[in-house]
């Protein structure tokens, strides 16, 4: 904890949880579709985000965070008009989660070429979020740190080719967090590797190129 | 390093190194944050800016809430101060309960504000120090720190009880905004070290047990206008501490004391809108005009 958690964040009311957190959710899948625009969003609120968001904003914040602007953006008011400009087509789906965090949303993005991904997160207080489910496989972080997350199947040796490639040619890159999980023994698996400082832009193509990994993203520090 | 886990802690190390609370938290963050002083210096500049950006846009008169149950309270207040020589209070007070009201309005309308320590509560800080920025003369440089003191002071309460009323009830919210703001107001008007605590643990004291029920669970009613009574017992605090009229509990206990009330409030008075205000008749009424049956 530092002064500026005291102090800030700088944010669009009225709520940390129901706002804030929102927007941050939002980013995650920003940031997922590599700030491309979606043609087609689907809102899932549950719990109190379902009870109470029309009046905390938390659609608008939502759709502002997928769009890219921050917790402190001016837009988020406006963000249904800067949406329906921006020919997003989006729906809010009032639905319980089950065994969901209380304030959970899920937002499933499908881009112009078709392509189509979620991302299931939680507020859990302070403007903080826990992202849970990134396409329906559990991770777990919060958005602090730099995030890689790396899809693959589940062989063995993998996780040792994406370290040693950091250790060996990303040689200042250190690790905060690992999480690790995966669909059933041989199937689908994500690793999510929290970074303390910037990984460059290369690291991504260079995992992309490990065998057995099938995609690799890079979540900044939202 | 400070560990942020007493109130003594800060006073002792302030008072030893014969440095105002505000210098050493801000060599200590830039040591901890691994930034320059004059970086964490900036950061917090700007937040002043934008306090002083919320207080502009909440006195406007046409602010409503999302909900429309609520707007408009900073510029009715500032009417009444105006045309009324300022009211019972005298028109420096009046004018900060004016300003309060118009950062925690803005919050309500989704504007722009500065969690001090949260948005619920967020209209106390900028209502003491915008105040005494605008009225008094004060130079920017020395409010700017001030809020350094407040933060830490926040930080010792975040760690030993807590900020958040679904944890604590309001008494976490507003009534840390308020020991914040009294500690920063003290430090302002030249006062110790030990004053800083004297006035951060009469405001805690006068605060607790307070609930949190928000009406609809919506940060408006009441929240809007305890941000009011919490800028009051910040003044006040911060008064009888410089007076020497001090508290007969240490500031650590009264922390510790808000902790053990905090954890005794059962949950339909932490934020959860299943009671006081939220489940009276009238709450319930709103609550229905907003979110249907």
């Amino acid at each position: 904890m530092n002064v500026f958690d005291i102090i800030g964040p700088v944010m669009i009311g009225p709520s940390s949880s129901h706002t804030a957190g929102a927007v941050r959710i939002g980013r995650v899948v920003n940031k997922l579709m590599d700030g491309q625009t979606p043609a087609k969003l689907e809102l899932i609120l549950s719990g109190s985000f379902a009870q109470t968001y029309r009046g905390h904003g938390t659609d608008r914040a939502l759709l502002a965070g997928v769009m890219g602007f921050h917790s402190y953006s001016e837009e988020i008011r406006d963000a249904l008009r800067i949406a329906d400009r921006r020919g997003i087509r989006y729906e809010f789906v009032k639905r319980d989660l089950p065994g969901a965090h209380p304030n959970t949303a899920r937002i499933v993005y499908t881009l112009a070429d078709g392509s189509s991904g979620s991302v299931q997160a939680a507020s859990v207080g302070g403007g903080n979020i826990r992202v849970d489910l990134i396409n329906d496989m559990h991770v777990d972080f919060s958005g602090d740190s730099n995030t890689l997350l790396v899809m693959h199947l589940d062989r063995p040796g993998v996780i040792a080719a994406v370290t040693n490639l950091m250790r060996e040619e990303y040689a200042d890159l250190n690790i905060c967090n690992f999480h690790l999980s995966r669909e059933q023994r041989g199937g689908n698996a994500i690793m999510t590797i929290e970074i303390d400082n910037m990984p460059p832009a290369e690291l991504i193509g260079d995992i992309r190129k490990l065998e057995h990994v099938t995609n690799a993203l890079l979540i900044r520090r939202l | 390093m400070l560990k942020y886990q007493s109130i003594q802690e800060l006073v002792s190390a302030a008072e030893e190194r014969g440095l105002k609370i505000s210098e050493l938290v801000l060599r200590d963050q830039a040591e901890a944050m691994d930034q320059t002083q004059e970086a964490l210096y900036e950061r917090m500049r700007k937040s002043f800016e934008v306090m002083r950006e919320s207080v502009a846009a909440g006195q406007k008169r046409e602010l409503r809430s999302m909900s429309g149950l609520t707007g408009g309270e900073g510029w009715r207040m500032k009417q009444y101060t105006e045309s009324h020589n300022g009211g019972l209070c005298g028109s420096f007070l009046s004018g900060a309960i004016a300003r309060a009201l118009a950062v925690a309005g803005c919050n309500a309308s989704m504007g722009r504000i500065v969690a001090a320590p949260t948005a619920g509560s967020c209209g106390i800080l900028p209502g003491c120090l915008v105040s005494l920025y605008e009225e008094r003369g004060m130079a920017e440089r020395d409010i700017v720190m001030s809020i350094f003191t407040a933060g830490a002071f926040g930080m010792v309460i975040a760690a030993k009880a807590s900020i958040a009323g679904a944890e604590g009830g309001c008494q976490a919210e507003c009534g840390s905004a308020a020991a914040m703001a009294a500690a920063a107001l003290v430090e302002l008007m030249g006062g110790t070290p030990t004053q800083c605590a004297d006035a951060c643990a009469i405001a805690v004291a006068n605060q607790l047990g307070l609930v949190c029920d928000p009406v609809a669970g919506l940060v408006e009613i009441p929240c809007i206008k305890r941000n009011v009574s919490g800028l009051m017992i910040a003044f006040s605090s911060a008064d009888l501490a410089l007076a020497g009229v001090g508290p007969k509990i240490p500031a650590d206990e009264c922390v510790d004391a808000m902790r053990e009330v905090g954890n005794a409030l059962p949950a339909a008075l932490r934020e959860t809108a299943g009671g006081g205000l939220a489940a009276t008749p009238t709450g319930q009424k709103l609550r229905e005009q907003v979110f249907g049956k």
